[in-house]
């Protein structure tokens, strides 16, 4: 079983994430018993046969494309135990505001976990979009990227994780000099 | 200016913590070349030709001597002795130690300054007229709001991997002085009609391979909302900017593909999810950071200096530059200063060390310590009493800082171009010295009069040569350097892109080339007519058929190493 980082802590982790194979299309593809992590468009597409067994087992989530949108997933979000999105390239930063938009917009308050290649210096700023989770690369120390959720104690503006900005949480009078 | 609260010294203070462990773990190669990258840019950090280039933020291009005198320390400490200022109104130092840098930001740190997001896929520092807050025709001073968005770009988390650079600049007088039109958001500070303040917002301009000036999507933006709106630009942005193809990932691609009114539509769409709520900004935010940019203790003076009026009568070479290199003033009695980079010999925008520690003299001398530094790479003292001008262009002449050529041929922006850049694909510092050497008679130069003349060393447009008047842009061809010329660009309230007259040229063809293209200008001008005047007037024909008429010469250039052409 895996490690990843949940609410600021290294736990045991045992969903698996389904991607599609070549070849693989997403009406086509069985999804296996056990708790998985299965692409947006598989529940798109199989939602009728599939809501079922969620409903039942509740060991069925989504991963969200970074080319995907919250609203594409709508209201069903709350049906789900987790929602993840995944970083293809820790450069593409079209997850960051998924995230936000699943917190903001789909007012999803279960786990949303970050999947795909999830780094250390990223982590503060996913976790201030909305992440609480994060499935860091599996090459990396785990520990060590434990760490990046603590870079800053201080931040200017609003996302998730801060509704107000620094001017609407203190009184910011003092000269420096 | 604006100074450092407890909470801004903290986030710069963590940020140093974290890039320095960040440092460690790439020399300890816990992180590869490939993960260190957007980390190092976001710090201001390149790797160029030679060695790694530090982009420190000059943030709206306002800085105190103090600042100043930093910049001339780090020159001499860290670097080569000299530093350059950039059209994004920053300063690069362009021989530094990876060890040294984070060393490097504590000392910025010290005097309130900072590197982040000078470069990498983010909101970069946010550009501003060189005169805001002294300028004759301001509207409405716009620092304030640019400090309240240097804050709000300042790590936001959302926004720090977007698919390409994202610039901002912001204006408040009535001539446009900060090229808004070719930056990915504009704003423009306006009254309504009801004489509310606002902006006027402009999106998806740029530069680069396809130039587009940028459109405008709002008329006004109550100012409340500046920062609900842009956050609805960018998230926009952010999840639909191209990321296939880097050289179609700006905004200004997006809203070209979709119509800057259904981007629009979307941004509206966007932002009234989020309008009014806690990230709107407030009226006492605004007044304690404008509270930081009131007015100086200015002297009450007369408009008129008798002394003053007198020296410009006497001294030719002093109305030269009162001409050229100053500035009018809001407030009677006072002037700006503009100490010109483009001295023959050095490359554009470049400034030693004892330079850069003369002017912050000067600046505590004649301008209330402050400093700014323009987007043509020049630097200005924003608030001179008239009666101190004729002193203070006798320091600047001595120490080689007044040139009075500001606004002419040879007060060109250029980048640095192949002898430092890595993405270059032709020099462009020589081909400024060569032509800089070539217009060195002043009477000519001022006969001249107004002329923009932009050099970039790529397609990437740092030296601004689609709006230059005259633009030259340096191209690769089988391995040889060339040089393709446009003409009828401009910046500014009538911004446009120059159009390209024909085939390139050589190097050394180039003073040649533009010789003739004054010449043909010279020629066909109607009395006081400007160049691009005459150049929007005729369009590019006469100057393609008088150029390409004869065959030009070519002449020996400079030398060709990086760093051996510079003379101080």
């Amino acid at each position: 079983m895996r490690e990843i980082i949940k609410d600021k802590a290294i736990v045991q982790d045992d969903w698996t994430v389904l991607r599609l194979a070549e070849g693989e299309t997403p009406d086509a593809i069985e999804v296996p018993a056990g708790k998985h992590i299965i692409p947006l468009q598989v529940w798109l597409i199989q939602r009728e046969e599939l809501s079922a067994r969620l409903k039942k087992t509740q060991d069925l989530a989504i991963w969200f494309g970074s080319a995907e949108q919250a609203k594409d997933l709508g209201a069903d979000a709350a049906l789900f135990p987790l929602l993840a999105v995944d970083f293809p390239k820790f450069s593409d930063g079209r997850g960051y505001s998924i995230a936000y938009n699943i917190r903001s917009r789909l007012g999803y308050t279960g786990e949303v976990r970050a999947i795909g290649d999830v780094l250390r210096d990223q982590l503060f700023y996913m976790q201030r979009v909305g992440f609480n989770a994060f499935a860091t690369r599996e090459d990396r120390s785990i520990s060590d990227a434990l760490k990046g959720l603590t870079d800053f104690s201080e931040k200017y503006q609003t996302s998730w994780d801060e509704k107000n900005p620094l001017f609407r949480r203190t009184e910011r009078t003092g000269l420096s000099a | 200016m604006y100074r450092y609260d407890q909470h801004d010294h903290q986030i710069i203070k963590e940020r140093i913590a974290q890039y320095r462990d960040q440092v460690r773990r790439r020399l300890a190669d816990e992180l590869t070349e490939e993960e260190f990258l957007p980390l190092r840019l976001q710090n201001g950090l390149y790797m160029q030709r030679h060695a790694y280039m530090l982009r420190v933020a000059v943030p709206y291009g306002m800085l105190s001597s103090t600042q100043m005198r930093k910049f001339a320390h780090i020159a001499r400490k860290y670097d080569r002795g000299y530093g350059h200022f950039t059209t994004r109104q920053n300063i690069q130092y362009n021989w530094i130690n990876l060890e040294d840098t984070p060393t490097i930001l504590e000392e910025l740190a010290s005097v309130e300054m900072h590197a982040i997001q000078t470069s990498g896929n983010c909101m970069r520092n946010i550009t501003s007229d060189e005169f805001a807050g002294v300028a004759a025709d301001e509207v409405i001073d716009p620092r304030p709001y640019a400090e309240i968005l240097r804050q709000w770009t300042t790590f936001h988390p959302e926004f720090a991997y977007l698919p390409r650079k994202f610039k901002i600049a912001i204006n408040g007088s009535k001539e446009d002085r900060a090229a808004i039109a070719v930056h990915d958001i504009g704003l423009t500070v306006v009254h309504n009609e009801q004489g509310e303040v606002g902006f006027k917002v402009m999106v998806g301009g740029g530069m680069g391979r396809t130039p587009i000036l940028g459109s405008v999507i709002r008329e006004f933006l109550p100012w409340q909302h500046v920062m609900t709106y842009l956050e609805a630009i960018l998230r926009i942005y952010n999840q639909h900017g191209r990321r296939d193809n880097k050289y179609k990932a700006r905004i200004k691609i997006l809203v070209k593909a979709i119509g800057a009114d259904v981007f629009a539509a979307q941004v509206e769409a966007e932002w009234a999810d989020i309008k009014d709520g806690p990230a709107t900004l407030t009226q006492a935010e605004l007044q304690r950071v404008a509270a930081y940019f009131g007015s100086p203790e200015y002297a009450s003076l007369p408009s008129v200096d008798a002394e003053f009026e007198q020296h410009k009568a006497d001294n030719k070479a002093f109305a030269n530059w009162i001409k050229r290199n100053v500035k009018p003033h809001k407030v009677a009695g006072y002037a700006s200063v503009v100490l010109s980079l483009k001295k023959p010999g050095v490359p554009p925008g470049d400034a030693t060390a004892d330079q850069i520690d003369f002017v912050a003299d000067l600046a505590d001398r004649y301008s209330f310590a402050e400093l700014r530094v323009t987007h043509e790479q020049n630097l200005v003292l924003s608030d001179v009493q008239q009666s101190a001008l004729f002193a203070l262009w006798q320091e600047a002449k001595a120490h080689g800082l007044a040139t009075p050529n500001v606004g002419l041929l040879t007060d060109m922006i250029c980048c640095p171009g192949g002898d430092f850049c890595s993405l270059a694909n032709a020099k462009s510092i020589p081909i400024a010295l060569d032509i800089t050497d070539r217009f060195n008679q002043l009477d000519y130069l001022h006969d001249i009069g107004e002329l923009e003349l932009n050099i970039s060393g790529c397609i990437n447009a740092c030296g601004h040569h689609h709006v230059g008047n005259i633009g030259i842009l340096g191209v690769d061809k089988d391995g040889s350097e060339f040089y393709q010329v446009s003409i009828g660009g401009a910046q500014g309230n009538n911004s446009a892109i120059g159009k390209i007259i024909g085939p390139s040229f050589s190097a050394g063809q180039m003073p040649d080339v533009i010789a003739r293209i004054i010449d043909v200008y010279l020629r066909d001008r109607i009395e006081n007519e400007r160049f691009i005047d005459t150049a929007q007037r005729l369009g590019i024909a006469p100057f393609k058929e008088y150029v390409y008429a004869t065959p030009i010469k070519s002449f020996e250039q400079h030398g060709e190493d990086a760093g051996t052409v510079v003379s101080y």
